[in-house]
């Protein structure tokens, strides 16, 4: 296959940035996405210019790094994959293929494609965890816990924290990503605890951090590669005004 | 600010305002309809002035009138407050638009509708005021009733306004369509039994009540034609 | 026992000795835990537990990895399980049995005392996940749910869907964010520790570099803690991911750590084939498929043999080979069994598929057995998968399959308070050699990564600290400085080479060397000429490797440069402890060292040991020494899967 990317660009934050047109040739049907550029990238080096810069790691899906916005779509084409398990077989002979980094306000770039996700992290930190020290805990079936509502945890714990909520969003919102860690912690027995003051502190890091609003368009769940549920973002929604009625916190 | 206005205030909440304004508006269509209707009773107007008396002048429908415009400022002043937020959290666009075709188109239109809406309000209510409290309409011949009806004929007889009336009401139906269900999920009614037929009902009601409310201007302006 | 490698396992009954070393251990005064600090490097499952927990404690830790978020590092891609010994199904497991089978799993190379408390600990993890929401998967009762994973006789492994290592990962990962949040432990993302410094031959802090700015900066702290995980990225290719690297361990080698059992790698049967040069990964899939597919070649080679024209080939040209040769366990023998007999298939030139390195792993008689939908039930994400990376159908073709490098049993030596030979440095799961001898168990990587950074290190890090003064060395000391110079040096000189290949090229080139001579099947011959190759390879890569940009700003080709530069001397010395350890044994199978039936041979009299390597300057040989491994309560057995 040969093909057309136009990349962004981006020395570093400073930098405007802009696209960049790369011609490349002889890809092979059965290479991944980031193996096409990991080519692209060898030709650059060999040439003496800066390789495309990306985040990957795992690349088999779960690591949640590898972050790209293809052709206008966060992980491209396809539903339920992320960018490092797309193959260039999704893609035709002579496409021209655009590549952009995340976008979002909270989310500036670092460099290329690039992105700084830390806003994530201090949404976690502003309660995203049961406050419990190692050691003294009761034993693993003490509490009984009804499969489906495992099940359901479980579907909002699959999150990867990679951001394409955020950046399929028309709003940039992180009510997805949110969602998935509220929800997980609301539907177990050990997160009832501190349900209320962690739904209220998280959205409210998550507000500050300068994400949109949800509207309920659903483009966070259609990209999002574990396929999250929008039910999720209507039960943190639930579990915000439960915490705002009854919870203490003035 | 005190713990209610700033749960009020977060994203969250502004959207619960947006949610529950939003609900109220959509009952207050159906009301609004049924007078309009009474304009094709073909008695010239009398029963839609008798209601319209009867709505100026009774005091529970006095206050829910403030209560509304109440809702419809607090629609207005959070939808554009979330507009300009919603705005601002994406600086830099995609040069690609998304083309999957999996979210409904009218969602993510919701702020450009509504700003077509205002429009097409401020026009409606600076009638609504101006013949309430500043010309007073003539009555109808030997009553106290105020004969609005013959006005709405006379303005109804302008293509222009009932081309632009119609147009209103289309965006209205695309606003209701997002806006119906998303009112649902807002409040955190999202259900696998109870969700699809919010959404049917939803999309039901975006069509329907737009198209009553549409059919008046066109049918009087047909009459009128054809008389 | 060696002199230098005093394991310091305690006296006493196998039993009791953890109990009576936790009883015997130094305390440190709660209000003077304050007064130290520690720096744990990686955060995967042993580094995010150990920092969340020692943050708990009241240390001051410092946590680093080089992803953009702690929750990232690869033990978030574990998929199988988590063993235990809690015996929920009542079917006869105990805490000695978990400790039997990793010990026999490990085929007799790993330390008794430190597998018994790892069996020992296993269900307080359990507990201490539950606590913390991990979504495991239950029962319709209610209660946790096991299955039996890896070929062992009872269901001990916990699981969470196929992600289990992701929601174990998040459940330290959420337990370490509430210590940032509590200002307990300050976490440097992206981020990269480039060396240790030592002060008064103690470990006292490191150097690292911000990977956004460049910068290089030192932390001064009481103790290190290194969980940075395993080495398989020395093979290119392998399940690792793509940033997985050796560079702490190995800098940390080369200030003084010694380097245990650095041959003993896990290649696991499972993975989806190479198919073209361009590969940057392999895909696992899991074990289980091995439980309803049948593995088998053509019996006379057909060159290029695609999936699809396999399903015409009649029943009686092909060749079940693992229900040949192994009638009682036939396709569910052990993962380094499953993995030799596929090369061996492929050495004769039987393999399939484009690349003649692979074998076929069929569906098709369980399909017919029970049906399309029970199969998509068990397998239907995997075939997915395998569908998403090969563009064929599971269902209707056979799968193709091939052993890759998954796991790296071998790491730094430590005792049994996992320090190692650098007193204050200590060592926690894949980055340590302890527990899995050579050969690990299934759903046993969690148990133990888990187990060293919740049960283990609290205790014995607080053991050493309790005997030191709390002062602080100041990063100005001269140690830090020589370390930050030296590092400084070190990236300048990758950045002027200027030379023609890229840092790929020769990452590749290892790659294949220690594939082909240092993977699955190893002989002296082929050792020694990969060990001259090796070298030369690294003599070129320092004259002739090309790295692009600057060092003040993000520059991947230098992060990747830095780690193939230490993976090229890493390398060498499994090489080493491959050559000198001519007995087969777990995942190490020395072709001069095996059964008439062709089956791994174990030398127990000559090879009872730990072979842990001590750096003895640049270019010189690495010295080997000996630590005796002495087994008091299980009896040696010889492996066999007839």
């Amino acid at each position: 296959m040969n093909l057309t990317l136009k990349i962004w660009r981006q020395k570093n934050q400073q930098d405007k940035g802009g696209f960049k047109d790369y011609k490349i040739s002889d890809i092979s049907p059965d290479m991944s996405f980031l193996e096409m550029i990991d080519v692209l990238n060898e030709d650059l080096v060999k040439k003496g210019e800066d390789p495309v810069h990306f985040d990957h790691d795992c690349r088999e899906g779960i690591c949640g790094m590898c972050s790209m916005v293809i052709n206008g779509r966060p992980h491209g084409p396809k539903q339920a994959i992320t960018t490092c398990q797309l193959h260039m077989r999704s893609f035709s002979d002579g496409d021209t293929i655009t590549i952009e980094p995340w976008r979002a306000k909270a989310f500036p770039v670092i460099k290329d494609l690039v992105v700084d996700r830390t806003p994530f992290e201090r949404i976690m930190q502003a309660g995203g965890y049961v406050s419990i020290n190692t050691g003294g805990v009761p034993d693993a079936n003490a509490i009984p816990i009804p499969k489906n509502m495992a099940e359901d945890a479980m579907d909002a714990a699959a999150c990867i924290g990679c951001g394409a909520c955020v950046a399929s969003c028309k709003n940039a919102s992180a009510m997805l990503f949110v969602s998935a860690k509220v929800s997980q912690l609301a539907l177990l027995p050990q997160g009832m605890i501190e349900r209320k003051s962690r739904v209220e502190k998280m959205l409210m890091q998550m507000d500050a951090e300068g994400f949109g609003a949800c509207t309920n368009t659903g483009a966070c769940s259609a990209e999002c590669p574990k396929e999250i549920s929008l039910t999720h973002i209507a039960r943190l929604n639930r579990e915000y005004y439960s915490a705002k009625v009854y919870s203490e916190n003035v | 600010m005190s713990w209610f206005t700033k749960a009020l205030s977060g994203s969250v909440g502004k959207k619960l305002v947006m949610s529950l304004t939003g609900l109220f508006l959509i009952l207050f269509l159906i009301e609004h309809l049924i007078g309009n209707f009474m304009l094709l009773k073909g008695d010239g107007g009398v029963a839609f002035n008798e209601f319209a008396h009867f709505m100026k002048h009774n005091p529970v429908i006095l206050v829910g009138e403030i209560v509304m415009f109440i809702g419809i400022l607090l629609h207005v002043i959070d939808g554009l407050a979330l507009e300009r937020k919603n705005r601002s959290a994406r600086p830099i666009g995609y040069a690609t638009p998304n083309k999957s075709a999996v979210t409904s188109w009218t969602s993510k239109y919701m702020g450009p509708f509504g700003i077509i809406i205002l429009i097409f309000l401020a026009i409606h209510l600076y009638d609504f005021f101006r013949y309430k409290y500043f010309s007073p309409v003539d009555n109808m011949p030997g009553t106290d009733i105020s004969d609005l009806a013959s006005l709405v004929y006379i303005k109804f007889q302008s293509l222009v306004y009932v081309v632009f009336y119609v147009i209103a009401m289309i965006v209205i139906g695309f606003h209701l369509n997002h806006g119906f269900q998303s009112a649902f999920q807002t409040l955190g009614l999202n259900h696998a039994k109870y969700t699809p037929a919010i959404k049917f009902i939803g999309s039901l009601y975006a069509i329907l009540v737009p198209l009553g409310y549409a059919l008046i201007p066109v049918i009087i302006y047909i009459q009128n034609i054809s008389n | 026992m060696s002199k230098i490698l005093d394991s310091k396992v305690p006296e006493g009954a196998l039993a009791e000795k953890w109990s009576k070393h936790k009883f015997n251990v130094k305390l440190v005064n709660p209000a003077n835990k304050r007064k130290y600090d520690i720096i744990v490097v990686g955060t995967g499952l042993a580094g995010a537990s150990a920092a969340a927990s020692l943050g708990e404690l009241g240390y001051n830790v410092k946590a680093f990895c080089f992803q953009d978020s702690a929750r990232r590092a690869h033990s978030i891609a574990a998929q199988g399980g988590i063993n235990a010994a809690k015996n929920y199904p009542n079917d006869g497991d105990s805490v000695f049995r978990l400790f039997y089978d990793t010990i026999k799993g490990g085929d007799y190379r790993s330390r008794e005392a430190n597998v018994y408390r790892l069996a020992e600990v296993s269900n307080n993890i359990i507990d201490q996940c539950v606590a913390q929401g991990v979504p495991f998967a239950r029962d319709y009762g209610g209660l946790l749910d096991n299955r039996s994973f890896g070929g062992a006789q009872v269901s001990r492994t916990f699981y969470a869907r196929g992600q289990t290592g992701q929601q174990l990962l998040l459940g330290a990962y959420s337990a370490l964010t509430r210590q940032v949040a509590n200002g307990k432990v300050k976490l440097y993302d992206r981020t990269e520790m480039l060396d240790l410094v030592l002060v008064d031959g103690k470990a006292r802090g490191i150097v690292t570099r911000n990977l956004i700015t460049g910068k290089i900066e030192s932390h001064s702290a009481h103790a290190v803690v290194l969980a940075t995980g395993g080495y398989g990225n020395v093979f290119f290719l392998s399940t690792n991911a793509m940033g997985s690297n050796a560079t702490a361990a190995w800098r940390a080698h080369k200030k003084g750590a010694f380097f245990a059992n650095p041959s003993f790698t896990q290649i696991h049967p499972t993975c989806i084939p190479v198919s073209g040069d361009h590969q940057s990964k392999l895909t696992l899939m899991s074990e289980s498929l091995r439980n309803d597919g049948r593995v088998w070649v053509p019996k006379k080679a057909i060159k290029g043999l695609s999936a699809k024209d396999a399903v015409s080939l009649p029943e009686e040209d092909r060749d079940y080979f693992l229900e040949r040769k192994y009638p009682s366990f036939g396709n569910l023998v052990p993962r380094d069994v499953a993995s030799r007999n596929a090369k061996m298939m492929c050495d004769e030139g039987r393999g399939v598929g484009s690349t003649g390195l692979a074998v076929f792993l069929d569906f098709a008689d369980a399909i017919k057995r029970s049906g399309k939908d029970v199969i998509t039930a068990k397998y239907g994400n995997l075939f997915d998968m395998y569908q998403q990376i090969t563009g064929d159908n599971p269902y209707e073709v056979p799968m193709m399959i091939y052993p890759a490098v998954h796991y790296t049993m071998g790491g730094l030596w430590v005792d049994y308070n996992l320090m190692t030979t650098v007193p204050g440095l200590y060592a926690a799961g894949e980055c340590n050699f302890s527990d899995h001898g050579a050969n690990r168990l299934g759903a046993s990587a969690l148990m133990q990564g888990l187990a060293d950074g919740y049960f283990v290190l609290p205790y014995t890090i607080g053991d050493y600290l309790a005997n030191m003064p709390n002062e602080k060395v100041s990063t100005d000391h001269e140690a830090f400085q020589t370390a930050e110079k030296e590092v400084k040096e070190r990236i300048n000189k990758l950045l002027s080479v200027n030379g023609n290949k890229t840092v790929d090229e020769f990452h590749k080139e290892l790659g294949k060397i220690m594939w082909d001579y240092c993977g699955m099947s190893r002989n002296e011959e082929g050792l020694k000429k990969a060990k001259k190759m090796i070298s030369e390879i690294r003599k070129e890569f320092w004259e002739n490797v090309n790295v692009i940009g600057d060092n003040h700003e993000m520059n991947q080709s230098l992060e990747k440069a830095n780690r193939v530069a230490d993976f090229l001397e890493l390398g060498e010395v499994m090489v080493d402890d491959a050559l000198q350890r001519s007995e087969s044994c777990g995942g190490h199978f020395r072709e001069e060292s095996q059964t008439p039936e062709g089956e791994a041979l174990r030398i127990d009299d000559m090879f009872s040991f730990v072979a842990a390597f001590e750096y003895a300057g640049d270019n010189q040989p690495e010295k080997l020494h000996k630590e005796d491994l002495v087994f008091d309560n299980v009896k040696l057995t010889q492996r066999s899967y007839k």
